[in-house]
């Protein structure tokens, strides 16, 4: 019987001759909420990427809800449970922000259960914009976004499919203070309604107060995972990553 | 199966090969490099063989000389036309659909132009060796094939040295791969690439004038053509230019068999057949990247 | 419930303005206006079913003449064998083409779209290489395809009964169009064109939906082409195949504008009226540089078509 949500066995990846990922293990418990940091370009974004179908590992398992998920594409992931946020937003360019909405919510939410009426998702919509903060732009297209707002709308693109697992890829960048107070506000409130949240941050004081766990990745490697007190104060980490 | 037969079926492929390295070389610098779907390619392979063909027709110049002689007129061409790509497409990032509907126009705008100019009939050139044929035992070695042939080969080798010895030349190969760290060289991402598609059209027009001399060329050629050169890209992967000649030798071969024991008219769908097979089985081509 | 009271009333609409435009053919008391028009109707068909993959979905096809001639032929085909009514025809036509379509998508929808695209020029050719090459239909030489003089049962002269499909198939088209545009499946064709790896990640089977695509808008096509030996009387492949068709069924969505149904009818009329009065004043030659400049042209000036324009002229912000 499988207790862990999410485990990774000896992960790795290659592009090439390149190395991305080196063996990489991780387990996340149901309702765990965990930080990843790494210093730029040490894999964070290729774990997600492999996690969540978009790329293809060579070599080692990922299991969720104790399922081996070879072979299973991003969509099929993403019906199981796992949503990811973008690091680069990647918004629906043509369609305003509501609508960007409507497409997990018809595509992910639809597939579980029955078919959501019109008035379902358009209260749902509503719900989601209103907490990230962008009810007032529901009917705007993305291209007349800021970049902050990008990110919010990526995260409720994110949150629209209704996850157990949720991966926030750098979610916060360019935010202000309170900004990414609210932010991390909101990943606990979900994290409390039972969502698991692996987020993956550079912002340091947003990983600290948000996680339980924190894990360092560093050229591919897997260098740290333990409390974030413990592993700050780490040997390693502190040279190879929070020396920079 | 004759053995007289097989073998010179196989130099008639490794002649034609040659010749489609040459066809081929721009849509591996522009689409296997630049990632630009320039489809309108042939057009301007065929536009080189009608230049050729009035200089030579006017000023009795051999071919390929002339075809030199309107190199520069076609890297003009080449820069001008990534200049309004750019401006248009990759600038305000809509690609895809956009840049491939533009160059399928320009094709059709090329191919149709030349019709009006030149009507539907079949233009040939005088080039004085064009009838000769050498002779190495059994095998013939027709000299309108062997020419463009060795020609292709010295461009393809010239091509090869600008993009491994030369510091633009390696910009082009960087600048697929990784613009920031381009930038961080100091050099011009734009200016680089529209360097090289500029290089790519050039090319045309010295492939245009081995066209016009392996056959008679008319307008709507060019058709053929976009098969093949996308096959032999697509086989030999992408922007690899040993990879190229490989590619355009296979296809030779594998056209030159056909021709010859299944009749001309199964030729185009090799080419065609051979491009849908390699997508759907190995689309990082025989040498893979 | 609302949306399928629209789509029913919809479709009614359609249908009045149809039979309303055959009214006013057969007023014109020449038998012109019923040739050129089915041209016209014709590229409505082809440029709304162009449209469904490379609108909305953002996959460009090349080779709207593979699965036109595909229905054609199909057509010749079973005239040889046995001559079957025209609308069972069109069934055929939808069915040859559509399967081509998928199977041409299973092999190359998991590739970029540029190679999905160079692929559906290299089926064009295939074709047409294999058609020219098989004589049961004729081969290089061509078909001739007897037209009856009259329809049993309605007492059209044949012409005008082809027509009719055509105006049929016409409001099938952008009926579909509509539908698909207003539907889910609408949504994640806008979303796969937007960007598919998001798409993906917000749980749309993008391949699925993908081949969706291909075999409704080639299963249009091949309907369109179904009707075409009886119009035309004497089938060529170098007609069938003609690159016209795949430069007028991109132009038109590109110059009418992509994102919805309107788009591709506002480039059909638009452009076809134009081709038959240039074709007709000029030559054919200079009527395709026409669509060639205006496909160039609008694809680099007005990316969103003349729907665009005319989104910007009367929308201010």
């Amino acid at each position: 019987m499988a207790t862990q949500l999410l485990e990774v066995e000896r992960l790795s990846k290659r592009f090439g001759g390149f190395v991305a990922l080196d063996e990489i293990d991780l387990s996340v418990a149901p309702g765990e909420r965990v930080g990843l940091i790494g210093p730029n370009g040490s894999g964070k974004s290729t774990l997600v990427n492999c996690l969540c179908g978009t790329l293809v590992n060579e070599a080692g398992t990922v299991r969720f809800e104790g399922r081996d998920l070879a072979g299973q594409s991003a969509h099929q992931r993403t019906h199981l449970g796992m949503a990811r946020s973008f690091q680069l937003p990647r918004p629906f360019a043509s369609m305003t922000v509501a609508d960007n909405l409507k497409v997990p919510l018809l595509y992910t939410v639809n597939t579980r259960r029955r078919a959501l009426t019109e008035s379902e998702i358009g209260t749902r919509c509503e719900e989601l914009l209103t907490l990230v903060g962008l009810a007032d732009r529901s009917r705007q297209l993305p291209r007349d976004l800021t970049q902050v707002d990008m990110r919010k709308l990526e995260l409720a693109r994110a949150m629209a499919t209704d996850p157990k697992l949720l991966i926030a890829d750098e979610a916060m960048a360019g935010l202000s203070n309170s900004e990414v107070n609210d932010i991390v506000a909101l990943l606990i409130r979900l994290n409390e309604h039972g969502v698991t949240v692996i987020l993956i941050e550079h912002i340091m004081r947003a990983v600290m107060s948000f996680s339980q766990r924190l894990v360092v990745l560093v050229s591919g490697k897997k260098i740290a995972d333990g409390r974030p007190d413990d592993v700050i104060r780490d040997d390693e980490v502190e040279r190879a990553y929070l020396g920079q | 199966m004759s053995y007289d037969l097989l073998l010179n079926a196989v130099t008639a492929g490794l002649l034609l090969g040659g010749f489609y390295a040459a066809v081929t070389v721009g849509i591996s610098i522009s689409f296997g490099i630049l990632d630009i779907v320039n489809i309108a390619h042939p057009a301007f392979i065929i536009l080189g063989s009608y230049i050729a063909y009035i200089i030579n027709a006017r000023f009795g110049l051999d071919p390929i000389a002339a075809s030199i002689i309107a190199l520069p007129a076609f890297y003009a061409l080449g820069a001008a036309i990534y200049q309004i790509y750019y401006l248009s497409f990759e600038k305000r990032g809509q690609e895809p659909l956009r840049g491939l509907a533009f160059f399928f126009g320009i094709l059709f705008i090329t191919e149709v132009t030349l019709v009006l100019t030149f009507g539907v009939d079949y233009r040939y050139v005088q080039a004085g060796y064009a009838q000769q044929s050498w002779h190495i035992g059994i095998i013939d070695l027709p000299l309108r094939m062997l020419v463009p042939c060795l020609m292709s080969l010295a461009m393809l080798a010239a091509l090869q040295l600008f993009l491994t010895r030369t510091f633009t030349g390696r910009a082009v190969m960087a600048v697929a791969q990784d613009q920031l760290a381009l930038q961080l060289m100091a050099a011009d991402p734009i200016r680089i690439k529209r360097i090289a598609f500029a290089i790519s059209i050039a090319t045309a027009s010295l492939a245009g004038a081995f066209l016009i001399i392996i056959q008679p060329v008319e307008p709507s050629i060019g058709r053929d053509y976009i098969g093949r050169v996308f096959a032999i890209c697509v086989l030999g992967g992408l922007g690899s230019l040993p990879g190229t000649l490989i590619g355009a030798v296979l296809l030779g071969i594998v056209e030159s068999f056909t021709a010859t024991f299944y009749g001309p008219s199964w030729a185009p769908a090799v080419s065609f057949g051979l491009l849908l097979l390699t997508l759907a089985f190995r689309p990082a081509g025989l040498l893979g990247r | 419930m609302n949306s399928a009271i629209r789509s029913a009333t919809f479709v009614l609409a359609c249908a009045v303005v149809a039979a309303l435009v055959f009214a006013g053919a057969r007023a014109a008391g020449n038998d012109y206006v019923f040739f050129a028009g089915y041209t016209v109707l014709q590229f409505i068909v082809l440029a709304t079913a162009w449209n469904i993959l490379g609108g909305y979905t953002g996959y460009v096809n090349f080779g709207t003449a593979a699965f036109f001639a595909l229905g054609a032929y199909a057509t010749v085909f079973f005239h040889k064998f046995y001559p079957l009514p025209v609308p069972v025809l069109l069934i055929i036509g939808a069915v040859v083409s559509g399967l081509v379509g998928l199977g041409m998508g299973y092999l190359t929808l998991r590739l970029r779209g540029a190679f999905f695209a160079i692929a559906t020029l290299a089926l064009a050719v295939v074709l047409q290489t294999l058609v020219v090459n098989w004589n049961y239909v004729g081969g290089a030489r061509g078909a001739y395809v007897i037209r009856p003089a009259e329809v049993e049962g309605l007492s059209l002269p044949y012409i005008q009964y082809l027509f009719l499909i055509m105006l049929a198939l016409a409001v099938l088209a952008i009926a579909t169009a509509r539908t698909v545009e207003h539907s889910k499946l609408g949504y994640g064709f806008a979303a796969i064109r937007d960007d598919e790896m998001a798409a993906e990640a917000s749980g749309v089977p993008t391949l699925r939906l993908k081949l969706i695509a291909t075999t409704l808008s080639g299963a249009l096509m091949g309907m369109a082409g179904a009707p075409f030996p009886y119009y035309i009387g004497y089938l060529q492949p170098s007609s069938a195949f003609a690159l016209e068709y795949a430069v007028n069924s991109i132009a038109m969505p590109m110059i009418g504008g992509t994102t919805s149904w309107v788009g591709p009818l506002a480039g059909a009329l638009l452009l076809g009226t134009l081709q038959q009065v240039t074709t007709v004043t000029i030559s054919s030659a200079v009527n395709l540089l026409i669509v060639g400049v205006l496909l160039v042209g609008f694809v680099i000036i007005a990316p969103n078509g003349l729907v665009g324009l005319w989104q910007r002229l009367f929308r201010k912000r």
